[in-house]
Parts: C-alpha cells; structure tokens; sequence
C-alpha cells in the first residue's frame, strides 16, 4: 500500500460541502474539490505509484500496468448493485472502457471512505450509497483521466487539449496508448486539484444499462461470502443461545460435548455457549450435545399476545407529539363522516439467505475480520472497544453478503463482537491467533435477534360533506430502534425516534389539519432496522387508511390523491406514470366466473425516492388470493442504472410481498416461536406476479433504490383486495379469513 | 471409506468423518467447494441444490452414509452441460443475481429443469422452482432468464 495513503485526514475536511463547492467552467460542472487526493500527497505534488506498480491517483482508483482498472467501493454490496454503481461512476469520467473496470472492497477507514451523508462512518443503509457517493466517485475517475491525458501530452509533447480519451484509449492524432500503457507516467503527473466533471449530456454509462460486475461470480459459484471464508488451521464455532433473549446461564455439563470428534474447544461467552470444532457439523452436533440450565429468573418473558394488549391500550391514550398541522381532533369532531381504524403490525426477521457469520483471527495485537458489513467503522469501534485494542489494529476484510436487508447493520454489532468473544476466550486460554468463523444456523438467525419492531398504529379522520379529508390524527405504539444505540443521540430527538414515525409524519397529502404521536414502548425485545425501516410500516397503515376514506367519500383513490398533492409534484408524478400504464381509467378485466379481482395503488416516498405501485389480485372460490400484477413507478433522480433500479424494483415488491402474505414473528415466554422457512416462509416464485418497472425521467440528484420499491406493496394488494371482496385489511400479514 | 465422484474426479472420505455428515458439509468443509451454499439446513429452501447421477437433490439433508458408492455427484463448480452453460450466460446477460448467495441452487434447478424440458412454460417453471427461495426475489428475471436459456439451446 502506498503509505501516503494511510495519512490521517481530520474528518471535518471530508464534509460534504467541499465535494459541492462548485464553479462555472465549460460545458461540464468544475469542482473545487479533490479533497481525497489533495489530503493525501498534498495539492501540486504527485501521487506517486504504488508498490505494485499501478497508478493510485486516489483512494477510489487504481489503474494496472495490466490495463484494468480497479474501483475502490467503500460500500457493501448486499444485492442492490452497489459495486456495479460506484464504478459505473467512475468509469464515466474517467472515459475507461468498462470491460477492463473491477471492484474491490475498501478497508474499513472513516477518513477516506466515510459515508458523506453520515459524517464521520463508514457505512451502508438508508439507500445512501449511490446518492453520497455520487460526486465523489465521479471527480476520482475524472482526476484519474486528467493525470492520464498529462502523461501522454508529456509524452507525446502534444498540448494537453489534443488528447483524448475514449473507451479506455487515450489518443492524439495518430498517437494511441492505453491506460496501462501510461500508468507509470500518469503516477507521477500532480495532482490535480479541481476537475471538470461531464456535461451530462455526455454521459456514456450514467443513465445506460451497463451490465452488473458480479453477476458472473454469483451464478458460478465463485463469489466468496463470509461462509465461504477459509484460513489456515480455522475452526468452526456454533453457539448454543439463550432460549429467551437475555436469559443467564446457571450450568454448563458438556461433558457429552467431549466425545465428538473434531470438536475441540467449549467456552462459555456473553450470548451462551460456544462450541468450537475442525468442521461445522462437528461444531454443531456438540453444541446440540450441550446441556445448559438456564437461570429461569432471568430473561425476557415478552409475550406478542401481551404486548399487543399493552400496546393496544396505549394506542387509546395520547402520545408524544411528532408532528401537529392545525387542530385535528376539531376537525374531525365536526367531519361529517368519521372513520377509526386500528392497524397491527408483527415483528419481523430478516432472514436473509446466508445465515449471519463473522471469521475472527485475533491476538494480543491485532484483530482481524472477515465479514460482509453494513457499518466497517462501527463495527471496528465497537471490536477496538470489546478487546481494548486501538481501531486500527482492527482490520476488516469486506466479502459480499448474501443479503441483509438492515441485519448486518447491526447498530450494537451483536453477531459481529459475539464472533470476537469466542477469539476472546481462546486468547485468553494462550489459544492466539487461531481464525475461528463463527456460523449461525438458519435457527439461530430466526431466534436469536433482530427483529423489526412489532407496531399497533390507531387511526382517526373524517371527511366532510365535500368529501374532502377534514382531519387526520395517527397514533403509533411500538419499540424505539435507536434506543441504547450510538444513534440515538442524532435520530431521537425530543423523544421521537424519527425511524418509528417516518412516513407518517412525512405524509405528503396537504391536510390542513394533521397530528402524529408516538409511544416508544419498552418491551425488552432486540430490534433493528429492516429494509425500508419506519416505511415498512406506516406506508401500509397511511396509504390503506387513506384509501378507505376516498371510498367513505365516495371518490376514486387515485383522483383523491391527486388532489392533495398539488404540492408534491414528484409524487404526482409517479402516481400518473403507475395509473397510466397500469390503465387504472379502464375497467379491471374480470376473472373467471367464480373468482373476484381487484386493483389497488398505494404511493410512498421513502430515503428520497418516490415509488406508485399499482397491483392487480384475483381471489379464488376458496377465499385463496394472488397477486397477479404489480405496475410499479419510481423517481430516484437521475436513474445511474436504469436496469438495476428495475430490478431493486422488482426485488423490493418481493420482498415486501413476504411481508405482507407471509411474515410474522411470535415471541411466547420471551422466546422466538419461528425457527426456519417451514413457519416464516418466504415467497417463491409461484408467488411471484408479473412486474413492470417504469422509472420517471428526471436530471436531479441521485437519490436510493435499495430500499423503496418495499413500503408500497402491502398497501396497493391490501386495496385491491379490499376492492376485491369489499372488506378493509388493517394488520399484516393479510389474512383473507 | 466411502468413494464417489465429484465433477468428475473421485473422492475418498475417510472413515474418520462422520456418516451423518450432510454432504453439503463434505463439499464446502472436506472438500473446498463453496459454490453450493448453506440456507436452512432442511431441504427448504434449495440453495444446496447439487446433483446425485444428474438428479436434483438437497445436500443438507443427504448423509454421507446415504451415498452409493461411486454416485456422480455434480456440483456448481462441475456444472458443464450445454443446459447449465446456457443458463449461465443467461443470467449472466439479464444480471439475474443480486446478493446471490442462492444463485448456485437455482441455476442448478434451472439447469435440471431445461434438461427435462427444452421449452418450459411458465406454470412448468413455477413448479420446477418453487422449492428454491430467493429473498432478494429476483424472480421475475430468474423466469425470464430461463426462457432466454431454453431459447438459446432450441
């Protein structure tokens, strides 16, 4: 590694202001930036090359003597296509051909590789990672290019403005080099310290469909996931948890343990009882031979029939304020028809196909980690913290992630620093150095945490005798994500955490009259981000509500949302784009003579990107249903991959359709009841409806994919059905019974 | 000791390891082929799919002890048929996976799939993949995908 690299930037000069401080120049946009490269070797001096003989202009681009061209990506690609995004970004500016484009994952560094939305972490969530990175990357490429372009006019002792760059060859008349060929002298050009990005009008791969970097890696088996991890003399470890969450240990016999072969090591942690062996079958029929007592005064006895009747109580009794418009109660006291509504949400897994794992190789010095992480930096904190060793001695090693969804951004690193305490043990028995992959069963990642919360929302409106909604009051009860986190201190404020009430208190609908309250509950069970967050609960509650007070006015649900966002001409939009080519002015084709069809819309803006979706339903005879079709629209700005955002798309109705057939975790005497796909089953592909995907042209800023093609699903199939069979749906999942 | 072949090539296992060992654990421990991923454990969710004599099977429920001696066991790392190529290309060319971490179960059931029948329906595809769960849902492509492979190999 280059060790200018490694100088220490002050995190206040990485603030997104220095990456927006734009000038006029030509036809592009110059930015006074480079910032990155300017901290490292200084602005005017040269970047240098690195060891391996590439050129490092920064810290996002290394460019081969081979001819590739390798992207730094400092997110985590969890499915939504980031390491495809950011070297897309890159490769546009730097005018590279994106056959010899590569991704690599960056190390874990708040000072280089910080999220320029959060400040001072490195971290993937909140769809963030195309829309902070979206200047950033694109000046790197840019920077690369101009130092490319000096090398060959140097070279060539041509003037810099004849040479050009074209699909990864940089010519001037007759001249012609590739990018490896000028590696060496484009590494020692300065480095430039303001680049001029593209006309956007110029865009070669922004806005086209450039195929994905790893789709070749992930459908031969090659692409290597924390489970595929292996090192020399690892062992496996599996844990025997706590049936309830929290519950201490009274006794341990493993004396039938013993006996097993490969199992080498027993060592009692934080979380239970960990079982170390050559393989994972080993580790695994030891901790199944384990015999725990556990402390029976000890633990949570958190009960959902329980916390549902508390909630429900709480939900009659007035909250915290988290947003008042006008004076609703009034409002609706004098509405000519009123409406209440209690809506019930379960908690939710996010059971994401590679079952959570963490490899740990740790001594007295040092502690290393194989892991596919949203938060590097937290995490690395948070290790540092546990074993006392300095951040830096933390090393983090980044590999896909076989899903997530929020999981990995685990905000107390609980999988992560429980992988640590079983190094821990080892280490303090002299056991030093030896790599230990801790592997969660899929039962263990059913039960053993996190969950997206469990919610009860009550609602109140009334129309008056216009049919226009007078008054709209929403009340939500349930657990705060933030609570006892490092977030807490930026996302709760005057008690609200903005994670529980988002959506609802962000409704778009121009409601002169309007309150949103909140009760953060304590129910003792681990909770976390799931993807889309706040969004997966209040869309399905505000955009089904709203719907039934459009058919208690007697109005069509998409003509009534229309007029009341004349303000948010995005949402309008997206709303028109999904009712136009859904055809919502034409009547629904009818199904066959003994089944009954349906057709719901619901809209929600979540993490800045606006998604309509408009899904068609047919249910049977035997009261049995199916989503037929789904016609989804999306405004995320600037589509970077129009392809990729389709298919986030598609991926987040899927998603989102598991969450409304299918998805609900149960807790009985603070134990998970679900263990595997057989009780929390996920959607299959018979399940699956026809979808469309039409993106609303747009030049503003990228804003996120990842997450909101999820929140509208639930809500557009609860008003179709609602259509359908002309009952109202008010707790997920949908039950037709 | 038991003897069988893997891609092609024989393997011996030591009486030493277990006869209860899934041979999902015998591939990706014993045998270093991690293509074929650990998802549930019990035959739900398909991301273990490998072949037994060119028959799909679940790996994570198929003990050691359960093997006939000199099965032809393929797995993702082996899978060379012109159905398995084709529907590699093919996803490759509809950028199909997301996380990926199923796509090696599902490009084998798809592989088997097209096998058996050259020009699959919907409702054939639907049934020959339902046991392969996708929590990215990538679905819609993993069904056009299949199309696109029937296409090229007709």
């Amino acid at each position: 590694m280059n060790p200018m690299r490694m100088r220490p930037i002050p995190p206040s000069t990485m603030s997104r202001r220095f990456f927006l401080k734009a000038v006029a120049g030509g036809a592009g946009l110059t930015l006074g930036i480079y910032d990155a490269a300017a901290q490292m070797s200084g602005p005017g001096k040269t970047a240098g090359a690195a060891a391996a003989g590439s050129f490092e202009p920064n810290a996002f681009v290394r460019i081969g003597k081979d001819n590739t061209v390798t992207v730094v990506v400092k997110h985590l690609e969890m499915g939504q296509g980031v390491y495809t995004g950011l070297p897309t970004l890159v490769a546009e500016e730097l005018d590279a051909a994106w056959s010899q484009v590569r991704a690599e994952a960056a190390p874990a560094d708040a000072s280089r590789y910080n999220n320029l939305l959060w400040g001072p972490a490195q971290g993937t969530g909140g769809s963030t990672a195309i829309a902070n990175s979206f200047e950033q990357y694109r000046q790197a490429g840019a920077a690369a290019r101009a130092m490319l372009v000096a090398a060959a006019a140097e070279q060539w002792k041509v003037p810099a403005a004849s040479v050009q760059v074209k699909n990864g060859v940089v010519t001037s008349g007759t001249r012609k080099a590739t990018f490896g060929e000028l590696a060496d002298a484009a590494a020692k050009q300065p480095v430039p310290t303001a680049v001029t990005l593209k006309d956007p009008k110029d865009f070669v791969y922004i806005g086209k469909d450039v195929r994905r970097t790893d789709s070749r890696a992930k459908s031969n088996g090659t692409a290597r996931f924390t489970q595929d991890v292996k090192l020399p003399d690892m062992l496996t470890a599996v844990v025997l948890h706590a049936p309830r969450f929290g519950q201490k240990i009274a006794k341990v016999d493993s004396a039938a343990v013993n006996s097993i072969p490969g199992v080498r090591y027993v060592v009692e942690i934080p979380n239970g009882v960990a079982v170390i062996a050559t393989t994972f079958w080993a580790a695994k029929k030891g901790r199944d031979a384990l015999k725990v007592e556990w402390d029976p005064a000890t633990g949570s006895k958190a009960t959902t029939e329980q916390l549902l009747a508390d909630y429900r109580k709480l939900a009659a009794t007035p909250g915290k304020s988290a947003k008042k418009t006008g004076d609703a109660e009034a409002a609706i006291g004098s509405g000519a028809k009123k409406l209440d509504a209690t809506y019930e949400f379960p908690f939710l897994a996010h059971a994401a196909m590679e079952p959570m794992n963490c490899v740990v190789k740790l001594t007295r010095e040092s502690c290393e980690i194989w892991n596919g992480e949203q938060f590097q930096t937290g995490d690395q904190m948070a290790i540092a913290k546990y074993t006392g060793l300095k951040p830096e001695q933390v090393k983090l090693n980044m590999m896909y992630a076989g899903g997530s969804f929020g999981r990995r951004a685990s905000s107390l690193s609980d999988y992560v620093l429980e992988a640590v305490s079983i190094a821990v043990q080892l280490v303090k028995s002299d056991k030093v150095g030896i790599p230990v992959k801790l592997v969660w069963t899929r039962e263990d990642d059913m039960r053993a945490g996190f969950y997206r919360p469990m919610y009860v929302h009550a609602m109140r409106a009334a129309v008056d005798a216009d049919g226009k909604i007078a008054g709209w009051h929403h009340r939500i009860v349930g657990q705060s994500i933030l609570a006892g986190t490092a977030f807490e201190s930026m996302m709760v404020k005057d008690g609200i955490d903005l994670t529980s009430v988002e959506g609802a208190s962000t409704l778009p609908y121009d409601f002169a009259h309007m309150t949103v309250e909140l009760h953060t509950t304590d129910a003792g069970v681990p909770v976390l981000w799931w993807r889309s967050v706040g969004s997966s609960h209040t869309a399905f509650s505000t955009e089904t509500f709203f719907d039934e007070l459009a058919s208690l006015a007697g109005k069509d649900p998409v003509a009534m949302r229309r007029d009341l966002l004349a303000k948010h001409p995005r949402h309008l939009a997206a709303l028109n784009l999904a009712a136009e080519k859904a055809g919502w002015s034409q009547p629904l084709a009818a199904g066959k003579a003994d089944e009954k069809r349906g057709r719901g819309i619901a809209v929600h803006e979540s993490f800045g990107t606006v998604v309509a979706q408009v899904a068609e339903v047919t249910v049977d005879k035997d009261n049995k249903f199916k989503v037929d079709r789904v016609v989804c629209a999306v405004d995320c700005g600037l589509a970077v991959n129009p392809d990729n955002v389709r298919s986030q798309m598609e991926g987040g109705i899927g998603f989102g359709l598991t969450a409304a057939l299918y998805g609900k975790i149960t807790l009985k005497d603070g134990a998970v009841e679900q263990s595997n796909f057989h009780d929390y089953p996920l959607v299959r592909i018979n399940e699956m409806p026809a979808v469309e995907v039409h993106i609303v042209p747009s030049t503003a800023k990228p804003t996120g994919v990842g997450e909101p093609g999820v929140p509208p699903i639930a809500p557009a199939v609860a008003n179709a059905l609602a259509q359908a069979t002309g009952k109202r749906f008010r707790s997920l999942p949908l039950s037709l019974a | 000791m038991a003897t069988f072949f893997v891609n092609k090539e024989r393997v011996d296992i030591s009486p030493n390891v277990a006869g209860d060992t899934p041979l999902l654990w015998i591939l990706r421990d014993n045998l270093n082929l991690t293509g074929t991923k650990y998802g549930c454990g019990m035959a739900l969710c398909g991301a273990c799919t490998v072949y037994l004599d060119g028959q799909p099977t679940r790996s994570c429920v198929t003990p050691l002890s359960s093997l006939k001696p000199g099965v032809e066991i393929t797995t993702i790392e082996g899978l060379a048929s012109r159905e398995g190529k084709a529907v590699q290309a093919a996803w490759e060319k509809l950028d199909v996976p997301q996380c990926g971490y199923c796509q090696s179960g599902q490009v084998m059931a798809a592989a088997a799939l097209l096998a058996k029948n050259k020009r699959p329906t919907d409702k054939d595809i639907d049934d020959a993949m339902a046991g392969n769960a996708c929590r990215c849902a990538t679905y819609v492509r993993i069904r056009a995908a299949i199309k696109e492979a029937a296409k090229a190999i007709a």
